[in-house]
């Protein structure tokens, strides 16, 4: 199942493309025939009930998971020849598993997105202070430099994790989950934060979540998953297919999806 | 005790080593703390333990071990069980923490069956156990320094590193980081210093010195650089003035220190909790946003 993107999007060429992949543990098959394709620019969401295979998807294009079947292309490159790691950026979901008295303050967690740029035996210069305070500024979190990690909300924590990915300044930035934790009165903003940093760094965003309540007014695309991809393309039309489309995807958790819907204030 | 310090060359030693170990036992053990392996020195230490009662075995029966310094069959074993550590670890992924039982019961399982070959316990072990200022030799301050060197440099060099390990290792691995070359070389720097440690604190004892400047630490500092500096400075505070004191008080050295340690612990507790109170307000309000 492929779907046509847009004209415009398609003289841009894709950051992530991916063909034909499936993806089994032992009997299980998580992810069947997936055919997905990301133009750089875009902020595409990825949603799905739990275990619906996203983090799967999203462990083989970080390469944390080996390829099964099918193929995984990254900046046009094949995954398995992929070294420059750095051109992505991950934001991985933080907020239940995090150790909170951690002693290291906001201004060193940001810093270590630096470490594999940097390289071993070498240490943080004056160059690279100043990117991560660029970093956290992008992400409204300079004022709170000196403060230890483990005394902010839920909300500006994500915010410095996303700065740490930030530092090493990547074309494309993945987000696992990235409103779990974030209070519900501040989801908003944190969005608008998103967009800034897509709209204004043009970086190309990537963000998998469960919630779909009202997603598809704050991304550019949507791809609908569970086990296969049922619906990818533009948020606008999947605003008009939602209901066809998520029954397919969500099937049981119908029930779930239409409250979530009206939750969305839609 | 200026005087002895000129005059007693057992007493400089002790006093340069417990300077050195003041810096390099808390410099690690924050890193040790902060991955939740406080309890890995327990069991290098009886690991320890287990190669120098075999060399003080082998001193007796073979004529070839004669002389040498226990310390090094020491280091020897602490760093084989070290990489044991390691290796359970993988074995073990979702109970890590077992691999610390296998090897510390292991080490005092060794342990006890050297000391009996060798016709039970002397003031030798004895020293090893509690630690004991006239036992430093000049070898071992010289092996201490060699190894505190080794140790600061390479936390030097891997700082980045280090911490990032600590703080998020599933990140750390995606980025790339040659996470398992590095948690080798510093399991290996834990197991060293373990080694050069008791000599001073003991076997028993050289695991409060990773540990407890650390938590008191934690309790006060911002930061990470910082908890590394209010360690090792507790660390210092505990070593010298526990030496001092059992100087002029005749004490045992290990185990004053270790209890400074602990008063110092205490202390920045109650600091602690004197600052929460006054910060009360500020708290109350932070924990608003955040409901």
């Amino acid at each position: 199942m492929i779907l046509k993107i847009k004209a415009s999007e398609q003289m841009m060429s894709s950051i992530i493309e991916i063909k034909q992949l499936t993806y089994r543990y032992d009997k299980d098959t998580v992810l069947e025939n997936i055919n997905l394709s990301i133009a750089e620019g875009s902020f595409l969401a990825i949603v799905g009930p739990n275990g619906s295979g996203k983090s799967t998807l999203l462990k083989l294009i970080l390469g944390l998971l080996k390829l099964q079947k099918g193929e995984i292309h990254l900046f046009g490159q094949d995954i398995n020849k992929f070294k420059d790691w750095q051109r992505i950026g991950y934001v991985s979901q933080k907020a239940n598993s995090f150790n909170t008295d951690f002693p290291a303050t906001v201004f060193e967690v940001a810093a270590s997105g630096l470490t594999k740029r940097i390289g071993m035996f070498r240490r943080i210069k004056k160059e690279h202070e100043d990117k991560v305070l660029a970093a956290l500024e992008a992400v409204g979190m300079k004022q709170y430099q000196s403060r230890n990690i483990g005394e902010l909300s839920g909300g500006q924590q994500q915010r410095v994790f996303i700065a740490r990915a930030l530092v090493s300044e990547p074309q494309l930035l993945i987000l696992d989950e990235p409103t779990v934790g974030v209070d519900a009165e501040n989801v908003n903003a944190f969005y608008q934060m998103l967009d800034e940093l897509n709209k204004n760094k043009g970086i190309t965003l990537m963000l998998v979540t469960h919630d779909i309540g009202s997603i598809s007014e704050k991304v550019s695309h949507v791809a609908c998953l569970n086990k296969r991809l049922h619906f990818h393309g533009d948020s606008k039309e999947f605003e008009n297919l939602r209901m066809e489309d998520m029954s397919k995807a969500y099937g049981y958790d119908m029930q779930l999806l239409t409250h979530h819907h009206e939750y969305g204030g839609r | 005790m200026i005087q002895g310090l000129l005059h007693y060359e057992f007493l400089q030693n002790a006093f340069l080593t417990g300077i050195l170990i003041g810096i390099i036992a808390p410099l690690l053990g924050v890193f040790i703390v902060v991955r939740r392996l406080s309890l890995i020195a327990d069991a290098l230490s009886h690991v320890t333990l287990a190669g120098i009662a075999a060399s003080l075995l082998l001193e007796r029966s073979v004529t070839a071990f004669t002389g040498l310094n226990p310390i090094y069959m020491g280091m020897v074993f602490s760093v084989g069980g070290a990489l044991f550590i390691e290796k359970l670890r993988e074995v073990y992924k979702s109970y890590q923490e077992l691999a610390i039982p296998i090897i510390m019961s292991g080490g005092i399982g060794l342990s006890v069956i050297f000391i009996s070959l060798a016709n039970g316990f002397n003031t030798d072990l004895f020293s090893y156990l509690f630690g004991s200022v006239s036992a430093v030799s000049r070898t071992d301050l010289f092996v201490i320094l060699a190894i505190s060197i080794v140790v600061i440099v390479l936390i030097r060099l891997l700082y980045k590193e280090l911490f990032i390990l600590s703080f998020d290792e599933e990140y750390a691995k995606a980025s790339g980081i040659a996470a398992k070359s590095i948690h080798f070389i510093f399991i290996v720097m834990v197991a060293l210093v373990i080694a050069a440690s008791m000599r001073i604190v003991g076997i028993l004892l050289v695991s409060s010195l990773m540990t407890l400047p650390v938590a008191a630490s934690i309790r006060i500092a911002k930061g990470f650089k910082q908890t590394i500096f209010y360690s090792i400075l507790f660390g210092e505070i505990s070593v010298l003035g526990g030496l001092i004191l059992s100087f002029y008080a005749d004490l045992a050295p290990g185990g004053t220190i270790v209890m400074l340690a602990v008063l110092i612990l205490i202390f920045t507790i109650i600091i602690k909790k004197v600052n929460i109170a006054k910060n009360y307000n500020i708290k109350e309000e932070q924990l608003g946003e955040r409901s």
